[in-house]
């Protein structure tokens, strides 16, 4: 996994709540087995619309969204991931996400940052105000920065340490190999195998 | 201090907890699907790893799959099916591959074969796993990472989720069933309402429920935001899983049930947020907007965005009632419809053909709609011909399909057009959903068929008067 630190980068503001993961990725691009080339999939349907603010051009190599609350609901698909890292995405600010989607952010290095409503209005308000505004978020110190202004936002030790080293996790699991062959053992005789 | 049903599930499950991180979880059984697998397997394959427990391990193909020929036409289909036929003979993997009599949704085909059981964890690629909560089991839907994790270790790193309990009490009116019940509580708790939360339905009303109703209710969960749903086990489980194929026999059956006992909420444990409802006020829902949320009882107008808080919620209705082409005061019974699909993993199993049967039996869909019946697995297809089903979905000028999850995803030729209207007994009214520009309206199967015969919203009593 990419490792996640300090991103520095423009922010695109996304004015719409509800997001579910069929809009970030419909459900014709799932069909492809590849884990790259979701890009031109990103929010496809929204952005036949012209003037969709994801294509305006001062908005052009964003690298964070700013999202309406409870971004990235709905279907489990990680594709949702892949796209928005495939557009250039490194970081999505909501008031709150949907917990797969959520999960599957932090899996693949896609920092998933939930702050307050007002926090984010004022970060949505300032990035329309000025495309240009450089917006830092920074995992070290749990904080975003931009022009005036300095928020702190909650993430667990955890998946903070996990990000900040980009480490594997199935690498991290089978450290504890002998532990899961001890709970094999002991799982009850009755339980089923597949037929 | 007693433990709630999920918790005892969990904490039976945990291979490994430390302070400060995940628990390490033990997963039971792991489904598998072509569409949010191929990436796990070539995971696999760049880093030298094996399937740890291909016995634990079933897939099958459903997703993407025709409902009228096993001939895949779109070659990125095509290939993805495939991709899973290769990937499962590599390593070993169980697989019902289309045309095959085992073959159906994966949330259908595990509780059909007695794989799902009490207790058990159960995941998958795909959100509507929570499904086999309907059993007592904590199973819930996970990304394809995961799905990787749980190939090469069979475990997973979760954090320990809240608990909610949805006591839903009294008992549901005729004409309502489980479809109704569940659409009335994510209209009320929201589609944010269950983040972070497992979801226990408790109550009278869900007592009541076959065990195809209490499914149809856990695969909702997710549309509520939760991560899984659960009902405690109890006969109606155990009348259900009895003589299934992999259900335990014998003297493991009668162990088995002992166990599967122990595993109800205690009398004094506590949840984290309790709702309660009460279910002889749920008569027939319809959603109409774009997310599981935005329902009402199929009696009402469509609602005025006017009357909702400014901001988020008004500027999503109105966007909804866009892209619906609704106007706010319209009587849902004076929309008409286009298409009527009834199946999905939400109400593709026989009792919801029964309830559609019942309807449809000596009527006919109405000029100018389309109607598709289309079975959970080859299983319940296979059942209702021997019931005569079919005759009756046939007669009525319905297509009798194949198993798969068809017109609930837009991902197989079975898609609605830009601007059709679509009454649904799937799980998500999504914008394009069923097809891009299609509009969805989520119901209940006798919903469906009554709005199929009558051509615009109907209730199977509204056909009678």
């Amino acid at each position: 996994m990419e490792r996640f630190t300090v991103h520095s980068g423009r922010a695109v503001p996304l004015r719409r709540s509800d997001i579910d993961t069929d809009q970030i990725i419909p459900s014709d691009w799932l069909k492809r087995v590849e884990r790259t080339g979701f890009a031109a999939g990103l929010f496809s349907e929204w952005r036949r619309q012209p003037g969709f603010v994801l294509d305006r051009p001062e908005y052009a190599g964003a690298t964070i969204l700013v999202a309406g609350v409870n971004f990235g609901t709905g279907s489990s698909r990680e594709h949702a991931v892949w796209a928005l890292q495939d557009h250039g995405f490194r970081v999505v600010i909501s008031e709150r996400f949907g917990d797969i989607f959520r999960g599957n952010a932090h899996k693949g290095g896609l920092l998933a940052v939930q702050l307050a409503a007002g926090d984010v209005e004022r970060l949505t308000a300032a990035v329309e105000q000025d495309p240009s505004a450089e917006v830092t978020v920074d995992l070290v110190a749990r904080e975003i920065r931009y022009p005036d202004h300095k928020v702190a936002f909650d993430l667990d030790d955890y998946t903070r340490e996990r990000l900040l080293a980009g480490l594997d996790d199935i690498a991290l699991t089978l450290q504890h190999d002998d532990e899961i062959a001890n709970y094999e053992r002991a799982r009850l005789s009755w339980l089923p195998t597949a037929l | 201090m007693g433990r709630t049903l999920a918790e005892k599930v969990w904490d039976s499950h945990v291979v490994r907890g430390e302070a400060g991180e995940p628990d390490l979880l033990y997963v039971d059984l792991h489904l598998v699907h072509e569409v949010t697998s191929p990436q796990a397997f070539d995971g696999l394959r760049l880093s030298g790893r094996g399937v740890r427990r291909p016995d634990l391990t079933v897939a099958t193909e459903d997703h993407n799959v025709p409902t009228d020929t096993t001939a895949i036409d779109d070659p990125v289909s095509r290939t993805q099916v495939e991709t899973l036929r290769r990937n499962c003979a590599e390593f070993g993997v169980r697989l019902y591959p289309m045309g095959d009599a085992g073959q159906g949704i994966v949330h259908v085909i595990g509780p059909q074969l007695g794989l799902t059981q009490p207790g058990m964890t159960i995941v998958c690629g795909d959100s509507h796993t929570s499904t086999h909560g309907a059993f007592g089991a904590l199973a819930f839907g996970i990304g394809t990472s995961e799905v990787e994790h749980v190939l090469a270790t069979q475990t997973l790193q979760q954090t320990r989720p809240h608990t909610m309990a949805v006591t839903v009490d009294g008992g549901l009116p005729p004409g309502s069933t489980a479809k109704d019940l569940v659409l009335a509580v994510i209209a009320q708790i929201g589609t944010a309402g269950g983040q972070g939360h497992v979801v226990e339905y408790r109550g009278a009303a869900i007592r009541a429920l076959s065990m195809e109703g209490r499914m149809t209710v856990c695969n909702m969960s997710i549309e509520a935001g939760a991560r899984a749903g659960m009902v405690a086990p109890d006969e109606t489980t155990f009348d259900y899983l009895r003589g299934r194929p992999a259900a335990p026999a014998g003297s493991e059956w009668d162990a088995a049930i002992d166990h599967w006992r122990t595993l109800a909420t205690d009398s004094d444990a506590t949840f984290d947020k309790e709702v309660h409802l009460d279910a002889s006020q749920v008569p027939p829902f319809v959603t109409w907007g774009t997310n599981p949320g935005q329902g009402v009882p199929l009696d009402s107008p469509v609602p005025d965005p006017a009357s909702m808080p400014i901001g988020g919620p008004r500027e999503a209705a109105e966007r909804a009632l866009e892209y619906m082409s609704l106007a706010p005061g319209t009587l849902l019974r004076d929309v008409a419809v286009d298409a009527v699909f009834i199946g999905s993993c939400t109400n593709g199993r026989i009792e919801d053909l029964r309830a559609a049967a019942d309807v449809l039996r000596g009527r006919r869909v109405a000029a100018g709609v389309r109607a598709l019946v289309v079975p959970g697995s080859m299983a319940v297809r296979q059942q209702a011909q021997d019931e005569g089903l079919h005759d009756v979905f046939v007669m009525a000028g319905a297509e009798w399909r194949s198993a798969g999850c068809s017109m609930c995803l837009g991902m197989n030729p079975d898609i609605l057009s830009p601007g059709e209207r679509c009454a649904s007994t799937s799980n998500r009214n999504f914008e394009g959903r069923q097809g891009r520009g299609g509009r969805t309206h989520l119901v209940s199967p006798a919903v469906a068929a009554a709005t199929a015969v009558a051509g615009h919203f109907a209730t199977p009593s509204d056909l009678e008067a």
